[in-house]
């Protein structure tokens, strides 16, 4: 409407071509805005598809194939080795010889692992992007710049347009869109008293809001197993790549979110979102105090009518090729856990957030300039702690469940150490086990 | 940042490496990329820090004498060259190589030079002697708290008693060599790496 009659306000005031100029614009922001509407918001309310990102990907697949295949032929035709991504080389035999005591030769096994970790470790790769075996058309994944024939430059061009002249400033007004709607919407129900219906209505602001931000990042999800998807007074646990996450499993279902507040814009849609459902946010120093939050999380869960809590435990974004150690705090509280194992298809665009190379805007800006993410996300059944099993083991359980079913290296390394260094009683455990070969040893001779 | 890795290393120098170490073109490129991700600093040198962020390496007994052996004496920073030639040292020796032109000077990764690598990382002072002292401290580094002064002293001493031969109470390289002469070192001492 609004475009209407700016329209005959531009017709009445400004010269003939002006006015075509106003016509088109006025036009194209109606058919935009129509074809918006109809496509991505009213779906979005009402949970269905069309199928066009399906369609989507299967087309990118294609021409992705076609331009690693030009790729290695231009640089066959140099005559030159391609970068490939490293694939682990054959595990030698590492286990020191059991000599009965000490050789000077016990030196070559420490020396050798010592190297070979400089060569290549298990953890340091899992912090940064994983490598692809294909080029996805986006610079920040190419490492063969030189082998690009004229062809795919211009159809690299061609994706530039697309994705930053189309697709980015579509996917910017779904994000506002979306972000707004939640805040005003979670706000309003914030005014009803608590019942059931404010519940019922705060399901589906919240489920809506959220479905419109997956469409804003083009993201493509497959849920797999949906009957096991965590029910109220359970955690929800799963493996963290990126703050997508959240988007990823929140618009498939309801959950409490766990956070710190923060200020700013994330601050404002926290406190909204608080209104219209309990969420448990934690003040700053509320966060050091492991009592309090035990307590907090322990009395959400017992409160039957409120939703489930979903919880990160790796308390760190990991690049998804690895699931890192589960810190034991949820699995402390007792209640049932419900495992999530997210996994995501790099070759539309690395969703890992890197953050100590990207704050999250540029983050956020880099993810709705990629093709899209694509995903799928498992709801693996229900797990309790059993008899004798402390939190540890029982983190770790579930860790190996994640990682099986996504495919992911289960590791025992603390995703901590992107920051931080590791603690010195995994060096003495390596020492406890050497002196053990050595003295073993040394009391049989005694005894002989 | 990988996607600069093959493009700041110029081809002249990816076969200058080639040369002095005998890495393939694949492997130098690829070890080019762990150097730059390793090099927090972005200066195309590495630190003693940088490799202590290796969690791996940080918890192994003898990291410290192990990073050490990248350091030239008294420098804190080795370059990309340094780091290849320290590396070499580990590349498997090849059968084509052992009937290798007897003039051209000795390959990194020869028995001998592998040898010589491990006799350093033994010799703290550097001064070409494993002594009694050295010996103790690298043993104290293998098995933490967890062996006594005393035990450790006997392993110490029938060590040497068996590898002394000039009576000097230090093990000197040709000593070690001489040790170490039925162990298969070609095989501990090598790593299979992207062939």
């Amino acid at each position: 409407l609004e475009g209407n009659d700016g329209m005959e306000l531009a017709l009445k005031y400004f010269n003939p071509f002006d006015n075509l100029l106003c016509i088109l614009l006025g036009i194209s922001f109606t058919v935009w805005f129509t074809l918006l509407l109809v496509f991505i918001i009213v779906p979005a309310i009402f949970g269905v598809s069309f199928g066009i990102r399906q369609l989507y990907m299967k087309t990118l697949l294609k021409i992705f194939e076609w331009a690693t295949h030009r790729i290695e032929r231009g640089a066959k035709d140099n005559n030159h080795l391609l970068y490939k991504p490293y694939s682990n080389g054959d595990g030698s035999n590492r286990d020191l010889d059991h000599a009965s005591e000490f050789e000077m030769s016990d030196i070559f096994y420490f020396c050798r692992q010592g190297v070979e970790s400089i060569m290549d470790d298990e953890v340091t790769k899992r912090f940064s992007a994983e490598e692809l075996e294909s080029w996805n058309l986006l610079t920040r994944s190419n490492y063969n710049f030189q082998h690009i024939s004229l062809r795919l430059t211009v159809l690299w061009g061609l994706g530039v347009v697309i994705r930053y002249g189309f697709l980015l400033p579509l996917r910017v007004t779904l994000a506002f869109t979306g972000v707004g709607l939640l805040v005003v919407l979670t706000s309003i129900i914030g005014f009803l008293p608590n019942g059931r219906m404010k519940n019922f209505l705060s399901e589906q602001v919240h489920l809506m809001c959220y479905r419109i931000c997956v469409r804003a990042l083009t993201a493509i999800i497959t849920y797999h197993d949906s009957e096991n998807k965590p029910k109220n007074g359970g955690i929800c646990v799963a493996n963290h790549t990126s703050p997508i996450d959240v988007i990823i499993l929140a618009s498939d279902g309801c959950y409490a979110m766990v956070g710190q507040i923060h200020g700013g814009l994330m601050g404002v849609i926290q406190k909204s979102m608080v209104k219209a459902c309990p969420h448990i946010w934690f003040e700053r120093s509320e966060v050091k105090d492991r009592h309090l939050v035990a307590k907090r999380l322990s009395d959400h869960v017992e409160d039957k009518t409120k939703l489930p809590i979903l919880i990160f435990p790796e308390g760190t974004c990991i690049n998804n090729t690895s699931v890192m150690m589960f810190k034991k705090g949820s699995f402390e509280i007792g209640s049932t856990v419900y495992p999530v194992a997210i996994k995501y298809d790099p070759r539309f665009g690395d969703a890992f957030w890197n953050s100590s190379q990207f704050g999250m805007v540029n983050y956020l800006l880099r993810m709705m300039s990629s093709w899209a993410i694509v995903c799928s996300v498992w709801y693996l059944p229900p797990m309790t702690r059993e008899e004798g099993e402390d939190a540890v083991q029982f983190a770790n359980r579930v860790k190996a469940a994640i990682a099986r079913q996504g495919g992911l290296v289960d590791l025992l390394w603390d995703g901590g150490l992107k920051r931080g260094k590791v603690k010195d009683t995994f060096k003495e455990e390596q020492q406890k086990l050497y002196s053990k070969m050595l003295v073993g040893t040394q009391e049989d001779r005694s005894r002989s | 940042m990988g996607s600069r890795a093959s493009t700041l290393l110029r081809e002249e120098e990816i076969e200058e490496i080639k040369k002095e170490t005998g890495f393939s073109h694949s492997q130098i490129t690829r070890l080019y990329s762990r150097f730059t991700s390793l090099d927090k600093g972005e200066n195309g040198t590495l630190s003693r820090e940088d490799f202590q962020r290796i969690p791996e390496l940080a918890i192994n007994p003898l990291g410290d004498r192990i990073i050490n052996a990248f350091f030239p004496e008294g420098e804190d920073q080795v370059n990309f060259r340094g780091f290849m030639r320290t590396l070499a040292h580990f590349r498997p020796i090849e059968d084509n190589e052992k009937n290798k032109d007897p003039i051209a000077s000795e390959p990194l990764n020869s028995r001998s030079n592998k040898l010589l690598f491990a006799f350093r990382l033994y010799d703290l002072d550097r001064d070409d002697k494993i002594s009694r002292d050295e010996l103790l401290q690298v043993l104290r580094m293998m098995v933490g708290v967890n062996i006594s002064d005393e035990q450790l002293g006997s392993i110490a001493d029938r060590t040497i008693q068996e590898a002394d031969q000039n009576g000097d109470n230090s093990i000197s390289f040709n000593e070690f060599i001489k040790v170490l002469e039925k162990v298969d070192v070609e095989q501990k001492m090598s790593i299979r790496f992207l062939h």
